[in-house]
């Protein structure tokens, strides 16, 4: 941290300017007041001092110097002119030369009004060009990409993307090639800019070079309307710019800042907005008529529902669900089913998570940022570049950059191996027996156990495969505990499922990280919603066998859809079946609400405002830009209304009155407003409970004992960024990124089964499905490795256990 | 008084100077000897310091100062030989390393062992397949005979020399620019500070030296840094390798004692001008320098210093000569052509100023000049290089795009009316 002692004085257009010592003379400057042009510089990458458009006059012993900004460190006493009149020479020398070869279609670029090379040439450059000759020329655009395009004529060289994937997203398929007036950015032959990052460069390059498919010609900058909000497409809660034209969005874009994304965004989360006005977002409440559904009004999908779940004792209904909700939509879920419905059997996760009390209160907690500062990162969880994107960029800038030392157990490559300073690979199931070597350092992991013992250490812990069990990952919470001044941060993927979590939509959590059997908190609850149901509730693998047992006949489905994110479909399809009635709160038809008695049309993102809770327990908001289609509402509104049908009230008439019910009845989120989130520091978000304020349930990892399984094959499942999601499947975009489905097998085991590359197998556990095989020596002897929910393998889920028989061609 | 120092065993043994056993016949690794029984790390330095070298590399910058920059508490340090050669005129090097790599490798040796370095390398230009082979040679040779290798005469002083052949790119004997072609990436200069004294090959602290330089460095040893000293004016001290080409009757590499007249150089070394022509203008030190004319320079003493105070350099001690019968536009247009192809494109004035500065010229000499070329020629130079001062100001990373400028400013200087004579003949010429 900056104490008084760096502090530096420097002198700027004749003003005195304070400045911290070794910071970037550009960025010194900028934080004065003094705007100076740039175009390569970019103030989360290393400079590189290349368009040369920053160059001042910094005084030396021999005289004015031009120096560039970008890379000048301030020294105490430096004396800098920044617009002497060699320096606007200079300039518009530079924008003259960057100019003479490019095509000026700016009615037609994307980047037009936005386009620092506009601003610039308007602010500093000549008024025309001297340029006689023939401008260089370049086809035009072609694709690099899936999601990007190149438009060479525009590019202006400043090597913004090409650092962009070497130093931030370790990736580095574009670079430059040739030299001189020929230098061009280029991919390697045969391997298109393949990147879970590449939105990133068309959002830094700093003209329209690059472009991005999806929003290529459908807006100019000057028509958008932006609203600031964060991704859900995780529980980063990455920093956004919503920008919609006409009310459509048609735009995100990452927004700078400290905690969470530093700017940096995933193409997921850049692109999937497209899903938000898919021709098949459901627009209408639906009523299952026999194999079909038929259209309804809103009164008697209403009627229906509130029937229904009146008709049987609260304790036989159950909800699932929430975890892609706003907080106050969670919360409003929470109240309706404990205090309407009167039932204790809530789970916003799918049993593909985590114990929610571990991943609600567990303590010590870490922050995103703590990861700036770690000397020591222990990952054992799921491969984070698929399914925490930017919070990989995060720990990899630690890893590569801030010399942090990465530890990485996982039972297969992680994007993050090559930066790792060790990796661990196990079969899944032997978990347990692995923390144990890890722990007491024996054998090979004497190093690795060596590694950890200088602090601070950051422990990421979660799930490493959905096949796994999760208690494993309190038991390498509560090891990690005892590192040196070490944080623990909780790996549980889905959108707001932290904020589902600590609005009490779990069996074991009332809102505001309070247990259920907390006497005195059970207490001043029920004097706000009336009495709670008795006792723990089930989870969500016991509701469904409840369901199928017939000890619940009716569940609610609020924005989740089990058939794909239970690691038993086999299980989910025979619940939904045999329930009395099921309602579906959704957006659009999913293999679950297809099953449903009545699906009812609920508002998405950008489509309504509200607060997010992320991993680390931060809370921002959402905010609304466009409104919902059709007859599409927001969830809080739609359970108002069937809370009223059924003889009770919620008491819910906005998002910002629940919200500041939110803040007055769950302890954690006590005094945590809206209006905070709008303005100022608020604006980074705050993480609950504020500092002094009490979080009632303060969870400190024990190793509960794991069972050690020694199955072979051991089953490794794990998601994919670009999976067969229902919001990815309607994303123009993306729906075709997924990869082909595939078993991927050790060389060693493939060679015992007599398989080879590409061979087809058939592999059975609830379901069969036929699967080529993949030869992966980066995956644990011993273990299979199959991606969680793509096309192919979602009717499989994630068994523990599999049977595997070769598909021989000759037997016709 | 001597007069040559690193020419003087291939012109006694032009069979087999570049052997070993002729290399040991004459002298060569009594230095080393010497070096490594009787001198420490620190004697090495000092004999270098004293001996004023200048790096023949093109800067002039004295070597001994520079191996003082190194930061004494980091190892691993490197040392690194530039042999890229590349500018057009110069080929100097190319002798020493073909002719007698041993001298070379020698100097590597002691140099290395006064730097306390443990690993060397040798950056040659890709076009010097032979002078690279017999390095190689030479180096194989040394290992062989115990002076190379773990425990070098028993000194328990040790040393690698990595012999690495460039890909065709001028800009990779910019010195930054070779560390990053060595380290497997484009070469492309990178910002200085940090000097590579301080942060160089891998980002450990390494010491740059061309190959003349570190060619002296047994000889300096041997007889003395202040031996050496007394060799020529005060500030160019020792001998120097000149490449003489261009219109002059004997073109060649030649050591001398640099303090003589150019005219002295061009007549009475190199023999005056085929057909007894008269001298138009020359090139003191490589294609990047600005040019000289008989009016203004002829009794200009050949030094650092004085070619310096008349706003050039002596630079690669490339010396072009050209008589009356050059179009000095065509000359000036193919050099700065020769930027133009060799900027590495990095940075905005070089990579869009030289090629434009080109193509101008192209104009002008294919009948298309306009009047406004004349001032717009110098601008965009302006543009390259502030104030067409000397030595140059840039707004570029290195000085390879003010190098372009140097031909331009000097026959807008001397030739103006050459110029402005083809820009007329072009009027009412289109624009090609
Ligand atoms: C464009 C450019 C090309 C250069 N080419 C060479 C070269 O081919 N050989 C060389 O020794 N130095 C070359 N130099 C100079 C080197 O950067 C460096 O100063 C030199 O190798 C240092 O050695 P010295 O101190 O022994 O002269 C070049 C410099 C520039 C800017
Ligand atoms: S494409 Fe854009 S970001 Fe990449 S080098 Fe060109 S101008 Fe810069
Ligand atoms: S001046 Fe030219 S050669 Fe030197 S760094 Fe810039 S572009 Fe490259
Ligand atoms: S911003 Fe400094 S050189 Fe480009």
């Amino acid at each position: 941290m900056a104490d008084a002692s760096d502090k530096v004085t420097i002198t700027l257009d004749g003003r005195q300017v304070e400045a911290t010592a070794g910071e970037l003379l550009i960025a010194a400057a900028e934080k004065a007041g003094t705007y100076i042009p740039h175009f390569c510089w970019h103030p989360r990458m290393k400079p590189v001092g290349m368009c040369r458009m920053c160059l001042v006059e910094v005084e030396t012993p021999r005289g004015k110097m031009l120096t560039t900004s970008c890379t000048m460190p301030v020294a105490d006493g430096m004396v800098v002119d920044t617009a002497s009149a060699v320096v606007e020479k200079a300039h518009e020398g530079i924008l003259e030369f960057l100019l003479i070869n490019h095509p000026l279609d700016c009615p037609v670029c994307d980047k037009g009004g936005e386009c620092p090379l506009q601003d610039q040439t308007l602010g500093y450059g000549p008024g025309e060009s001297r340029f006689v000759e023939e401008k260089r020329h370049h086809e035009k655009p072609i694709s690099i990409s899936d999601l990007v395009y190149l438009d060479r004529e525009r590019c202006i060289l400043c090597a913004r993307c090409t650092r962009f994937s070497e130093e931030i997203s370790g990736d580095p398929l574009i670079e430059f090639v040739e030299r001189g007036n020929h230098v061009e950015v280029n991919t390697f032959p045969d391997e298109p800019f393949v990147s879970y990052f590449s939105g990133n460069t068309v959002q830094i390059c700093p003209v329209g070079a690059l472009t991005a498919k999806p929003y290529r010609f459908r807006a100019r900058p000057w028509d958008l309307e932006a609203v600031e909000s964060v991704s859900l497409v995780d529980s980063v809660h990455s920093k956004v710019s919503v920008e919609s034209s006409q009310n459509e969005i048609v735009r995100i874009s990452g927004v700078d800042n400290d905690p969470t994304n530093q700017g940096w965004l995933s193409d997921k989360d850049r692109f999937i907005y497209e899903h938000i006005h898919s021709p098949r977002r459901l627009t209408v409440p639906l009523i299952r008529e026999g194999d079909t559904f038929r259209e309804a009004s809103w009164g008697e999908a209403v009627g229906l529902v509130a029937e229904r779940l009146g008709a049987v004792p609260g304790t036989a209904v159950a909800g699932i669900g929430g975890a892609r909700a706003t907080n106050e939509d969670a919360y409003a879920f929470s109240k309706f089913m404990r205090s309407i419905v009167v039932t204790p059997h809530l789970d916003a996760q799918l049993d593909d998570g985590l114990d929610p009390e571990f991943a609600a209160a567990v303590h010590p907690r870490a922050r995103i940022d703590d990861l700036e500062r770690a000397a020591t990162i222990l990952l054992w969880g799921p491969d984070l570049k698929e399914e925490f994107p930017v919070l990989y960029l995060r720990v990899r800038r630690a890893a590569a950059h801030l010399g942090a030392r990465l530890v990485v157990v996982h039972p297969r490559v992680t994007g993050l191996d090559l930066v790792a300073t060790h990796t661990v690979r196990y079969r899944p199931g032997e978990g347990p027996a692995t923390l144990k070597k890890l722990a007491a350092g024996d054998g090979d992991l004497a190093a690795v156990r060596a590694a950890l013992n200088e602090g601070p250490v950051v422990a990421l812990v979660g799930r490493p495969g959905l096949a796994e069990d999760p208690r494993l990952a309190e038991a390498v919470a509560a090891f990690a505990r005892d590192l040196p001044e070490a944080t623990i941060m909780p790996l549980v993927r889905r959108g707001n499922v932290f904020g589902a979590l600590d609005m009490g939509l779990a069996p074991t959590l009332l809102p505001g990280r309070v247990s259920v059997t907390d006497t005195a908190a059970r207490t001043a609850l029920e004097d706000e919603w009336g009495a709670l149901p008795e006792g723990v509730g089930g989870g969500a693998t016991e509701i469904l066998t409840g369901l199928v047992s017939g000890d619940r006949e009716v569940l609610v489905l609020f924005g989740a859809d089990p058939m794909r994110d239970h690691p038993d479909p086999t299980l989910v399809r025979s619940a939904l079946e045999a329930a009395g009635f099921v309602a579906a709160f959704d957006l659009f038809l999913t293999d679950s609400s297809r099953l449903a008695d009545v699906v009812l049309p609920v508002a998405a993102f950008g489509e309504v405002a509200g607060t997010v809770t992320n991993l680390e327990g931060r809370v921002q908001k959402v905010n609304q830009i466009v409104p919902p289609p059709g007859q599409a509402r927001a969830a809080w509104s739609i359970l108002d209304d069937i809370a009223t049908a059924m003889g009770g009230s919620l008491g819910a008439t906005g998002a910002e009155r629940l919200n500041k019910e939110i803040a007055r009845v769950a302890p954690a989120y006590r005094g945590v407003t809206w209006d905070m989130l709008d303005w100022g520091d608020g604006r980074e978000g705050i993480v609950v409970p504020l500092r002094g304020a009490d979080q009632p349930l303060r969870h400190i990892p024990v190793d509960t004992g794991v069972p050690t399984v020694t199955e072979r094959p051991a089953v490794h499942s794990a998601r994919v960024l670009y999976d067969d999601g229902a919001m990815l499947r309607n994303c123009p975009g993306l729906a075709g990124l997924a990869p082909r489905a595939a078993i991927h097998m050790h060389p060693r085991d493939a060679s015992i089964l007599a398989v080879r590359d590409g061979d087809r197998v058939l592999v059975s556990a609830g379901a069969s499905v036929e699967l080529p095989v993949v030869i992966d020596a980066g995956l644990a002897e011993g273990a299979v490795y199959v991606p969680f929910n793509l096309v192919e393998t979602a009717a499989l889920g994630a068994p523990r256990s599999i049977r595997i028989d070769v598909v021989r061609e000759d037997a016709s | 008084m001597t007069d040559r120092i690193l020419t003087v065993r291939m012109e006694a043994h032009p069979q087999d100077s570049h052997t070993l056993a002729t290399y040991e016949a004459t002298g060569g690794y009594r230095a080393l000897r010497t070096a490594l029984s009787s001198m420490t790390p620190d004697d090495v330095k000092a004999q270098v310091k004293a001996s004023n070298i200048r790096g023949r590399g093109g800067a002039g910058f004295p070597t001994g100062v520079k191996w003082g920059f190194l930061p004494e508490d980091l190892r691993p340090r490197y040392l690194v030989v530039n042999g890229d050669e590349s500018e057009p005129g110069t080929f100097k090097d190319r002798i020493l390393l073909e002719r007698d790599p041993h001298q070379l490798v020698e100097g590597i040796i002691i140099s290395s062992y006064g730097l306390d370095v443990h690993h060397a390398f040798v950056y040659i230009r890709g076009e010097y397949p032979k002078p690279a082979r017999r390095v190689q040679q030479a180096i194989d040779e040394a290992y062989a005979a115990g002076y190379l290798g773990s425990d070098i005469l028993g000194s328990g002083f040790s040393l690698d020399i990595t012999v690495h052949l460039g890909g065709g790119a001028y800009i990779c004997g910019e010195e930054t620019a070779l560390l990053n072609s060595l380290e497997g990436r484009r070469g492309e200069p990178r910002i200085k500070p940090p000097f590579p004294a301080v942060a160089g090959l891998y980002a450990k602290p390494t010491i740059v030296n061309n190959v003349e330089t570190i060619s002296n460095v047994p000889w300096i040893v041997a007889n003395g840094g202040a031996a050496y000293a007394a060799i020529g004016p005060e500030r160019s001290a020792g001998t120097r390798m000149f490449s003489l080409s261009g219109h002059v009757n004997r073109p060649g590499d030649y050591e001398i004692v640099m303090g003589m007249t150019w005219r002295e150089l061009i007549y009475g070394i190199g023999g005056g001008i085929p057909g007894d022509r008269a001298l138009k203008t020359w090139i003191p030190g490589g294609a990047s320098a600005p040019w000289f004319v008989p009016d203004e320079h002829l009794d200009t003493p050949v030094t650092i210093d004085d070619v310096g105070a008349n706003g050039s350099m002596l630079g690669s001690g490339a010396v072009i000569v050209m008589d009356e019968t050059t179009d000095v536009v065509a000359a000036a247009h193919r050099i700065v052509k020769f930027f133009a192809h060799e900027s590495c494109g990095q940075c905005t004035p070089c990579r869009e100023g030289t090629t434009w500065l080109e193509r101008i010229l192209w104009r002008i000499l294919n009948g298309a000049g306009r009047p406004s070329d004349l001032d717009l020629l110098l601008d965009v130079c302006d543009n390259i290089s502030p104030g067409l001062r000397w030595p140059p100001a840039m707004t570029t990373i290195c000085p390879l795009g003010p190098s372009a400028v140097s031909p331009i400013t000097s026959i807008m200087r001397h030739f103006r009316d050459e110029v402005e004579a083809k820009i007329r003949t072009s009027e009412g010429a289109s624009v090609g």
